[in-house]
């Protein structure tokens, strides 16, 4: 691991510095308070949240909210807690990123190395496609699900999620490979490789970062999307969000705000863990192109 | 028996036309350098023959075989990119062993020829870094080896030492003239530099704008150049185009040259063209080379053919092995090239010497040779 020291453009003095750190410092409290309410709260009493402060510390700690959230508490009728609704939500993510990644570095690659005649046209199509709402392609897509008898199924979440995220990775993917030298390609070719050998052996393991920087997309997208889940699910394939809805909106009597907070922390928890394990990739395939080396 | 045969070859992008009837035919183990100024269609002929461009109309063939519908990789060719083209991903010896195992060769064989060419090219202690991990030089190497392990009918290059500094050039430009002569392979070699082309060249192609000017050896281009602009292209300094008249004296054909004085100077032709007897009267370009000017003291050998001349010198810029001196002539300054030791200062006025027995005449408004 080469650790390069940080090269900075300006040199800055001992004010400005104390300075921006200052401002970095507010805006990181800003951020970081409402996830340290909900962090307290989640492993306090009922009473305790009631009758204190939402700041302070939890007098006495308990795991009760957690425990709750996750399998015992009531989501709509059953009281299963959210653990079904997770594994829902995995079983709808996993493949509808490996999916729309995979099917957005194909178009990236055929936009940019097998060009053809309208192909521009079709990537213009494609963008257009990242900036249509949501509510549009409502009644439409649900049509269509139930027209491939798939409507509230996890595989019809998983459509839906391809193709709405497709323009998306085609956009991240067409941008890269337009960078990729053409001329390996064309080596490649009288190497003998085929259309998808070249794909995979030669693009593919140059695309690190892109694919990072799709995955972590697409991947907090879906996960965090609740239209489409509330639109196209059923009991029995709906989403996390959908869930975590439920289990707030629904519970009749008495407010747990503690059960409420453990279970939108245990909702936000794959983004995190998404974010922490690729995000330097993330910087670092934004970044990518724009310098060489 | 022509071994590459490029038939009346058109090419268009949409409404650009880019290649323009080419016709060329080169021997089995001919060196075929393509040269001509940026734009004018080099890599698209080259990548036609390669196969990564289709034809719009015309043919190509390979040792008797008509190829344009065949794959790039069933043409049995190899190529060396300009960029050099390395898989990024791969070490030096995958890259150089993936078109074997495209191609199915066991993995045994492919280490085998691998390591020989390796050799062969000195790029053994390579063979596990990265393209990234080389330096330029190497990466061209790297890029050579690929297209060895092939054994091709026809090795294909573009550019291949345009990315290198000018002494690392000198040196693959040898390498790669010592390499065509041991393995006889036949050669496409793209260049816009007329030093590779003079010094590579079986066979020398000179494009412009799509038109093929001349094909012919490198003597051929250099001393009888089809028009002026291979005159102009070809060499360096290029060859001195001065306008003059076409006239007869004494029964013999001269080329006159207005001075700036007013007087004519005159220089007899030596084996004037039959084409050049309808010009007389008439307005020509003379070519002269600038080695055919030089202020050299008359040689008995072929004086007969040198004729003294009287010219005022502008500068004089010696490069070491000679001096170039910038003279006025027809009203033109041109370049002569004089022994390094000459005494010839700028600002004077000097005697010279022109052996006319190189020079040629083109038609000023066609602009083709005499
Ligand atoms: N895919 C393409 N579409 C449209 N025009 C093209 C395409 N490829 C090349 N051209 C045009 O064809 C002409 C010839 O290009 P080519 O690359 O063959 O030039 P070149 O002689 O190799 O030049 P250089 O010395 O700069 O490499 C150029 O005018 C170029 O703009
Ligand atoms: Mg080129």
């Amino acid at each position: 691991m080469a650790a390069n020291p940080i090269e900075t453009a300006v040199r800055t003095g001992r004010l400005t510095r104390a300075l921006i750190y200052a401002a970095l410092l507010v805006f990181a409290v800003y951020y970081l308070l409402p996830l340290f309410v909900m962090m307290v709260n989640s492993f306090k009493e009922l009473d305790e949240i009631r009758g204190g402060n939402m700041l302070a510390l939890p007098e006495l700690v308990t795991l009760a909210p957690w425990i709750k959230a996750w399998n015992q508490a009531q989501i709509g009728v059953q009281p299963t807690g959210l653990a079904p609704y997770f594994l829902n939500s995995i079983k709808m993510v996993v493949p509808a990123v490996v999916i729309s990644t995979l099917l957005g570095a194909l178009n990236g690659y055929v936009l940019t190395k097998w060009r053809f005649r309208g192909d521009t046209l079709v990537f213009a199509l494609m963008l257009f496609a990242c900036f249509i709402p949501f509510q549009i392609v409502l009644i439409p897509m649900a049509r269509v699900l139930g027209f491939l008898g798939i409507a509230g199924t996890t595989w019809g979440l998983v459509l839906v999620h391809v193709v709405y995220g497709l323009g998306f990775t085609t956009l991240f993917f067409r941008n890269y490979y337009a960078a990729f030298p053409t001329e390996l390609v064309k080596a490649a070719q009288i190497d003998g490789a085929s259309f998808l050998r070249i794909f995979y052996r030669i693009l593919l393991p140059s695309s690190g970062p892109i694919i990072v920087v799709t995955v972590i997309w697409q991947f907090t997208n879906i996960w965090n999307d609740f239209l489409f889940g509330a639109s196209f699910s059923d009991f029995d394939s709906q989403p996390m969000t959908v869930a975590l809805n439920n289990l707030v909106s629904s519970s009749t009597g008495v407010k747990e705000y503690n059960v409420h907070f453990a279970g939108a922390i245990l909702a936000a928890i794959p983004t995190l863990l998404v974010y922490i394990v690729a995000g330097r990739y993330f910087v670092r395939g934004l970044m990518a192109g724009a310098v060489k080396g | 028996m022509s071994f590459l045969v490029v038939n009346d070859l058109e090419k268009r992008f949409g409404a650009v036309e880019v290649l323009k009837g080419i016709d060329i035919s080169v021997p089995r183990g001919g060196f075929l350098v393509l040269v001509g100024p940026s734009g004018c269609g080099k890599s698209t002929l080259l990548n036609t023959i390669a196969g990564l461009e289709t034809v719009t109309a015309g043919e190509i063939l390979i040792d008797g075989v008509r190829v344009n519908e065949l794959h790039p990789s069933k043409r049995d060719i190899a190529m060396v990119f300009q960029s050099y083209a390395l898989y990024p991903n791969m070490n030096v010896a995958k890259n150089m062993s993936f078109g074997m195992e495209m191609r199915g060769v066991p993995k045994a064989e492919r280490q085998q020829v691998v390591a020989r060419v390796a050799a062969m090219l000195q790029i053994e202690d390579l063979l596990h870094r990265k393209p990234s991990q080389l330096s330029g030089g190497q990466r061209q190497r790297v890029a050579m080896g690929r297209a060895l392990v092939r054994d091709p009918k026809i090795f294909l290059f573009d550019e291949p030492l345009s990315n290198l500094d000018a002494k690392l050039r000198v040196e693959m430009r040898t390498e790669i003239q010592k390499l065509h002569q041991r393995l006889g392979t036949t050669v496409v070699y793209v260049t816009h530099d007329q030093i590779e082309a003079m010094t590579l060249a079986t066979v020398i192609a000179v494009l412009k704008d799509g038109v093929l000017q001349q094909v012919g050896s490198p003597a051929e281009i250099y001393n009888t150049p089809a028009n002026i602009f291979v005159a102009d292209f070809m060499g360096s300094p290029s060859m001195n185009l001065v306008p003059a008249r076409l006239d007869r004296a004494n029964g013999a054909l001269v080329v006159s040259l207005k001075r700036a004085d007013g007087s004519t100077t005159m220089l007899p032709l030596h084996e004037p063209s039959a084409a050049a007897e309808a010009f007389i009267g008439r307005e020509v370009i003379l070519g002269l080379r600038p080695e055919s000017i030089d202020d050299a003291p008359v040689a008995d050998a072929d004086g007969a053919q040198r004729h003294p001349l009287e010219a005022h010198v502008e500068v004089t810029q010696p490069t070491g092995a000679d001096t170039l001196a910038m003279i006025r002539l027809g009203g033109r300054e041109v370049v002569a090239r004089l022994r390094a030791e000459t005494g010839a200062r700028a600002g004077e006025r000097r005697r010279f010497m022109v052996d006319m027995s190189k020079a040629v005449l083109f038609d000023p408004e066609t602009e083709e040779r005499l």
